[in-house]
């Protein structure tokens, strides 16, 4: 039992990340990390929605027809993430209205897809909360890491609070790395470095 | 209100989400298809026609949900499901017909059909006609207009792609790294066409 779980946090956190990885689901959230505080926030809606639902699934797999699965999946992905998009409005509205549209997104966020047709659908639902939760924070330190740079690099901040150097006259902000131009290069590095390091490892 | 401006308005907003606001380069919608499907111009050409099919019609259709459906009963926050179950309906919808009625179609294009319920440019469109407050014609203009530009982008993708198929590239950035490193230039050449037009 302990090796299993292990090895599903092994497994979701690096073998088999969702972003540099599976290259799933970046598209909602690649739009929020140009400022950290977005994409926390973000990310811990995407944790909570993740988990939740691959267990929700997994209690559900016996119960539901194999020809509308598909349906009653996004049904359920859509329940959580109502339940996130009212408790940002209510709760934190101006946060709320910086992510715009991608809280919504996240329905179509293919990482959860995957994942609950992956494991959730044939796995118990203690794992499947387990595989859900790592995979999820993988995807949320290395979206991390691309928001840390691209924030400090192109604004001179770190969560809205000034960078000692980068904040500078001495530092020329790169703007492009705010832009959307700049989500793609961090991104397209990300992937290159961590996927250089995984074939060393393998190699040796 | 004006016709007139409406239909100027549309046309604004039609270029704008081709070039400048492209729903794919700028709002970073679409991007998984997008990276997985675009090594063949020919299949890309297929999946980029299908989206722009759906999205100009489920983009309407939603439309009409929204405002006659949901706003008159105050459950806007059960767009969100509404907005994904028209997306599912439709596209099953749309499959079951090209299937019976055109085969030559539905073997170039119905492949493609299940893979855009899941395609998140498709509910995007729907939620910034929502949040932009957009009428019926000028989401005529935006749903057509982000199909279009997501069907540039593809097209273009798959033709770079394809010439690099023999090139050598690093073995970390083969694959997804060197393809989103291509459309990060792709999405700096498109910021090039901010100040050609302003949406209004």
């Amino acid at each position: 039992m302990r090796s299993e779980r292990n090895k599903i946090i092994a497994r979701g956190l690096w073998g088999n990340n969702p972003v540099f990885r599976q290259v799933l689901g970046i598209c909602s959230t690649l739009a929020v990390t140009n400022l950290v505080l977005n994409t926390v926030v973000m990310c811990a809606a995407l944790v909570f929605t993740l988990s939740c639902s691959a267990a929700s699934v997994s209690i559900l797999r016996r119960v539901t027809p194999r020809n509308i699965r598909m349906m009653v999946e996004t049904l359920i992905i859509a329940f959580y993430v109502i339940i996130v998009d009212v408790l940002l409005k209510a709760y934190w509205p101006e946060m709320s209205a910086n992510l715009g549209p991608y809280v919504g997104l996240i329905i179509t966020n293919c990482i959860i897809m995957g994942r609950c047709e992956a494991y959730g659908n044939s796995n118990p639902p203690g794992p499947a909360f387990l595989d859900g939760f790592f995979n999820a924070l993988g995807y949320s330190f290395v979206l991390l890491i691309i928001a840390s740079f691209r924030e400090v690099l192109g604004m001179g901040t770190f969560m809205g609070l000034h960078v000692p150097y980068f904040s500078g006259p001495g530092w020329d902000k790169w703007i492009v790395m705010v832009m959307p131009p700049g989500a793609f290069f961090m991104l397209g590095v990300v992937t290159w470095v961590f996927r250089s390091i995984q074939s060393e490892k393998g190699r040796n | 209100m004006n016709i007139e401006i409406e239909l100027s308005r549309a046309l604004v907003v039609f270029v704008s989400a081709i070039f400048t606001q492209n729903i794919l380069l700028a709002y970073f919608l679409g991007l998984c298809p997008f990276i997985g499907v675009s090594r063949e111009i020919k299949t890309a050409f297929g999946l980029g026609l299908a989206v722009i099919f759906v999205m100009t019609s489920t983009s309407l259709l939603n439309w009409l949900a929204y405002h006659y459906v949901l706003e008159p009963l105050g459950l806007h926050f059960f767009r969100f499901i509404l907005f994904i179950v028209i997306i599912a309906a439709f596209v099953q919808f749309t499959e079951m017909v090209v299937d019976r009625f055109s085969p030559v179609l539905y073997q170039n294009l119905g492949v493609f059909l299940p893979l855009i319920t899941v395609n998140c440019a498709i509910l995007g469109a729907s939620l910034f006609m929502v949040i932009r407050d957009y009428g019926f014609i000028v989401t005529i203009g935006y749903g057509l207009g982000s199909g279009i530009g997501w069907f540039l982008a593809i097209i273009a993708m798959a033709g770079i792609r394809q010439k690099l198929a023999n090139d050598r590239i690093p073995r970390g950035l083969q694959g997804a790294g060197i393809t989103l490193i291509i459309a990060g230039i792709m999405a700096l050449a498109f910021t090039g066409f901010t100040g050609v037009l302003q949406a209004r």
